[in-house]
């Protein structure tokens, strides 16, 4: 996952470089690959949430369903992420990459479901 | 080995595996059966017919979805509800049950099977309980194995707990929700094990269903945080919990949101928010963990402790103001009843005033749950000796539910499942250490001895004289001798010639470890054994007498029919309240307005298909406090307010010639006490007290008492069955006044056999402008002399 910017300003510039490097240099291109697409959903569900406070909430079930996806699909990708890291292999025995993928793709499917019947 | 009992030896796993699984499949076929035969008392004593007061809306409202279909229901607006507004049926009830009932209705009229959808409203509950007993092990099979969850289907499948909910006819939300509750959970701890999404979106959906079932769902939104809170404090974090909780959380809380009734609550109530802040509070703690595995700073370990420590303070803050604000709606005086155990008493009358409402007696446990109650803590208990985290989650549930329970009758059937459960993993633990046929070790070779040679057994007692850790150790010596004598057995086969000084050093040092590190744990011999296992079955047999009998006594009544015995034990049916339904539903117009208290709303509108005023949903307090005030206050103040309403009858339900004490006279405090809720300066509770503060209905009852419309219509007319004798209330133990109440509002429109249900006309305005009470007194003054006036009125009237 991206570093969160601002969050430990205390601690000067060296653990977040330190961080970023080690970031950098040990996650897996695939878990890279997730992680751009936390951050696009993150993004997404930011800017939805300053319209809302900053212009309407009107049709807060729209705000609502389109909030919610991003949250949600944010949370599948990262339950994903966590399911395919390698260094997590050991505690999750029971589902293999391909399972959490094909686990992944079910909870999207029933996710976006109701988020097409909540937009209304 | 040496076991307590042969056991078969030359068997494959494969047969063994097969023949377990067969009689696994039979014992719950077995036990669905039981499930579904102890639920059916009423239906083969009396009829197949709903039961109680809230199944009969949901009964009408299946009825609307089976005969016009989903869509009409969806949107169906009941006019004839709550008489003036009418009632957005659609938004305002949880939609499973009839969905449910639907489904099942359609699929057997699809295969031919043309069912009557009453009859499938009616046994939806005990094919349900099936379904439960089947979740419940399920779920504990998780916990401990499958004979334990053998042990929980067949508890929940016949305890009374349960059953008193979901008898044949009791066509209530409860029938599903206890499935649906039992089924969500095993999702979660079954996520929460694997760490597989597949589960918690199972768990999402099931989730999903119980909200559109039943309002306690709100017991599972606060359970699974709570769970997962109580997991992370205890520093239990792991990437599974994170995976199950936020993807249940994250599809559950929107499909949630598609129930109508249900709506934005879940991001805008109290009782949502724990779901929320453990979702936050997770998201937080995951991505610590994420950073910290690639930073090994100490330092910088500690400042994200901290960070992790001050987000969730800050949180709780926002959530706090949120709440201050009035952006999170407090919770509802429901919720908050449970907390502060007086509040409905004193705020909310109506809530106080449902008898399922009070707290529990301890009886109450015993006669619901028999010895499962002396079981359950013990549950809990090896429930904490192993504790993992679905044991964790047991022990929540059963510390929450039993909290529960003891503040409100009612949710008794939420503390049943876990109390099979728990219960079931004690007693398996029980029969797993009983039945085990395996010897303790130092048995197994004292048999090997025995066998071997009589003459060692000799050698074996001189030597124990001579061991000098036996005296000193009177109760292990017994067993001390034993390993001792194996010992020396096996050594004296190897090399007779050894010295007696080597055997003795080998002896003690053996010895003393056998009973200082390994103390011989287990059961000895056959008959210890025996006598706990004759003990379990005989309480287990016990309990399913007792289930069986509090089924059949207790639970197993249609409210709707009273039963009495005769004196030569056959039964005697009262059937005043379907006697006069149906007079209703045939004598009176399409669009006559019925005015009763609410507790009889749903059945005047599902039996007589008449309009009411209140019924059972009680969502407008004021309209149900008009109504109160109306029964409870003179003719003079009633009867404007009968005629703005357009009621055209009053139905007061009277017990007093029969016996029956839920009639309206023992309710009437509580109609006296809503209507004083919202007409503090009119309606005085102490004004219907005699001056000594009793309740009374004879002639020391107070005047306002008398005066009241309940009084009146419920004793109009009743002196005279006793044709000038005394005439007593058998409810209340009192006599009535001889000249009984007159009426000059209402006419006596229809009295039932046994008095049970009394039904009047509210009069029309009088045809010369006169009140009523001039015109009765002119009409009666009348008749007394000339019989010519009455029939000229009518004449008039037409």
């Amino acid at each position: 996952m991206a570093p969160k910017a601002g969050q430990p300003a205390a601690a000067a510039n060296s653990p977040l470089q330190t961080l970023w490097k080690a970031y950098t240099d040990t996650t897996p291109d695939r878990l890279k690959f997730i992680d751009s697409f936390l951050l696009f959903l993150m993004l997404s569900g930011v800017i939805q949430f300053v319209y809302c406070i900053l212009v309407t909430d009107f049709p807060f079930n729209a705000f609502l369903a389109g909030f919610s996806s991003t949250v949600g699909q944010f949370v599948l990708s990262a339950s994903l992420r966590s399911q395919v890291n390698p260094d997590n292999k050991e505690e999750f025995k029971e589902v293999s990459p391909e399972r959490a993928f094909a686990d992944f793709a079910l909870g999207s499917i029933v996710l976006h479901f109701f988020v097409y019947n909540f937009l209304g | 080995m040496r076991t307590a009992y042969p056991i078969p030896q030359n068997l494959s796993p494969e047969t063994v595996n097969n023949t377990a699984s067969l009689l696994r499949i039979v014992a719950l076929i077995l036990i669905s059966g039981a499930a579904i035969a102890s639920r059916l008392f009423a239906v083969i004593n009396f009829e197949s017919i709903i039961h109680e007061f809230d199944p009969w809306f949901n009964f009408r409202a299946t009825k609307v979805l089976a005969s016009e279909g989903f869509y009409e229901f969806w949107n169906w607006f009941d006019p004839t509800a709550w008489y003036p507004l009418g009632r957005v049926v659609g938004g305002t009830i949880y939609p499973g049950l009839m969905a449910t009932s639907g489904v099942i209705y359609n699929v057997l009229h699809a295969l031919h099977l043309p069912v009557d959808i009453r009859n499938i409203c009616v046994l939806l509950a005990p094919g349900f309980s099936a379904f439960t007993a089947w979740s419940t092990y399920m779920f504990t099979k998780e916990l401990k194995d499958e004979s334990a969850g053998l042990l929980a289907a067949a508890f929940i499948g016949i305890v009374p707990g349960y059953i008193s909910r979901s008898v044949a006819g009791s066509y209530d939300n409860e029938a599903i929700a206890i499935f649906l509750l039992m089924f969500t959970f095993f999702c979660w701890i079954k996520a929460l094990k694997s760490g597989s999404v597949l589960f918690s979106t199972v768990a999402g959906v099931f989730y999903f269903y119980m909200v559109a079932a039943w309002g306690g769902y709100v017991f599972i939104t606060n359970m699974i945080p709570l769970h997962a809170l109580v997991l992370l404090l205890m520093g239990r974090f792991s990437s599974r919990l994170y995976v199950a909780y936020s993807s249940w959380y994250a599809i559950g809380t929107l499909a949630s949101m598609q129930v109508p009734f249900v709506g934005f609550q879940p991001v805008k109530t109290s009782e949502h928010m724990a779901a929320l802040g453990v979702f936050g509070l997770l998201q937080i703690v995951a991505f610590a963990q994420l950073v910290r595995a690639h930073v090994s700073s100490k330092q910088f370990q500690s400042l994200l402790y901290y960070a992790v420590v001050a987000t969730g303070l800050l949180g709780a803050i926002a959530f706090a103001l949120l709440t201050y604000k009035g952006w999170i709606a407090p919770w509802t005086g429901r919720f908050y009843s449970l907390w502060d155990t007086g509040y409905a008493k004193k705020y909310i009358p109506i809530i106080a005033s449902v008898s399922e409402h009070q707290p529990t007696a301890w009886p109450a446990f015993f006669m619901d749950l028999q010895f499962l109650i002396f079981l359950f803590p013990a549950g809990v208990a090896l429930c904490f000796r192993q504790l993992r985290d679905e044991h964790v989650f047991v022990i929540i549930y059963a510390v929450m539910a039993s909290y529960f329970a003891g503040v409100m009758v009612r949710l008794m059937l939420t503390l049943t499942p876990v109390v099979c459960v728990s219960s079931a993993v004690a007693l398996s633990a029980l029969l797993d250490t009983y039945i085990d046929p395996q010897e303790p070790l130092e048995d197994q070779e004292e048999s090997k001895e025995r066998t071997k040679a009589p003459d060692a057994s000799n050698g074996a007692t001189t030597h124990q004289d001579s061991t000098p850790v036996s005296p000193a150790m009177p109760k292990k010596g017994k067993k001390a001798a034993a390993t001792a004598a194996s010992s020396s057995s096996a050594t004296k086969t190897q090399t007779t010639s050894s010295t007696v000084t080597f055997i003795l050093d080998a002896l003690s040092s053996s010895s003393t470890k056998k009973s200082s590190s390994s103390k011989p744990r287990g059961i000895f011999g056959f008959d210890a054994r025996l006598a706990v296992i004759l003990n379990t079955i005989g309480m287990l047999l016990f309990f399913v007498y007792h289930c069986t009998w509090v089924t059949s006594t207790a639970y197993s009544s249609p409210s709707v029919v009273l039963a009495s015995s005769n004196s030569d034990g056959s039964q005697h049916i009262i059937d005043d309240f379907r006697e006069a339904y149906y007079w209703l539903r045939q004598n009176t117009e399409k669009d006559a307005v019925v005015m009763s208290w609410w507790d009889y709303g749903y059945q005047i509108a599902g039996f007589a298909d008449r309009a009411t005023l209140v019924d059972n949903n009680t969502w407008n307090n004021t309209h149900i406090a008009t109504v109160g005030k109306a029964m409870s206050s003179s003719e003079e103040v009633a009867y404007p307010i009968l005629r703005k309403h357009d009621v055209d009858y009053v139905l007061v339900i009277f017990g007093g010639l029969l016996g029956y004490s839920g009639d309206d006279i023992n309710k009437f405090l509580w109609m006296v006490r809503i209507a004083q809720g919202v007409w503090p300066d009119e309606i005085q509770e102490a004004n219907y007290f005699t001056p000594n503060g009793e309740y009374r209905v004879d002639n020391q009852a107070s005047n306002t008492m008398k005066n009241s419309l309940m009084y009146k219509m419920s004793f109009y007319r009743y002196p005279d069955l006793f044709g000038g004798g005394q005439a007593t209330d058998r409810v209340r133990q009192q006599s009535i006044p001889s000249p009984g109440p007159t009426l000059d509002i209402l006419d006596e429109a229809y009295t039932t056999e046994n008095w049970i249900v009394r039904i009047y006309q509210v009069k029309k305005d009088d045809f010369l402008g006169r009140d009523h009470k001039t015109a009765n007194a002119f009409a009666q003054g009348k008749r007394r002399r000339k019989a010519k006036p009455p029939v000229r009125r009518k004449a008039l009237l037409a």
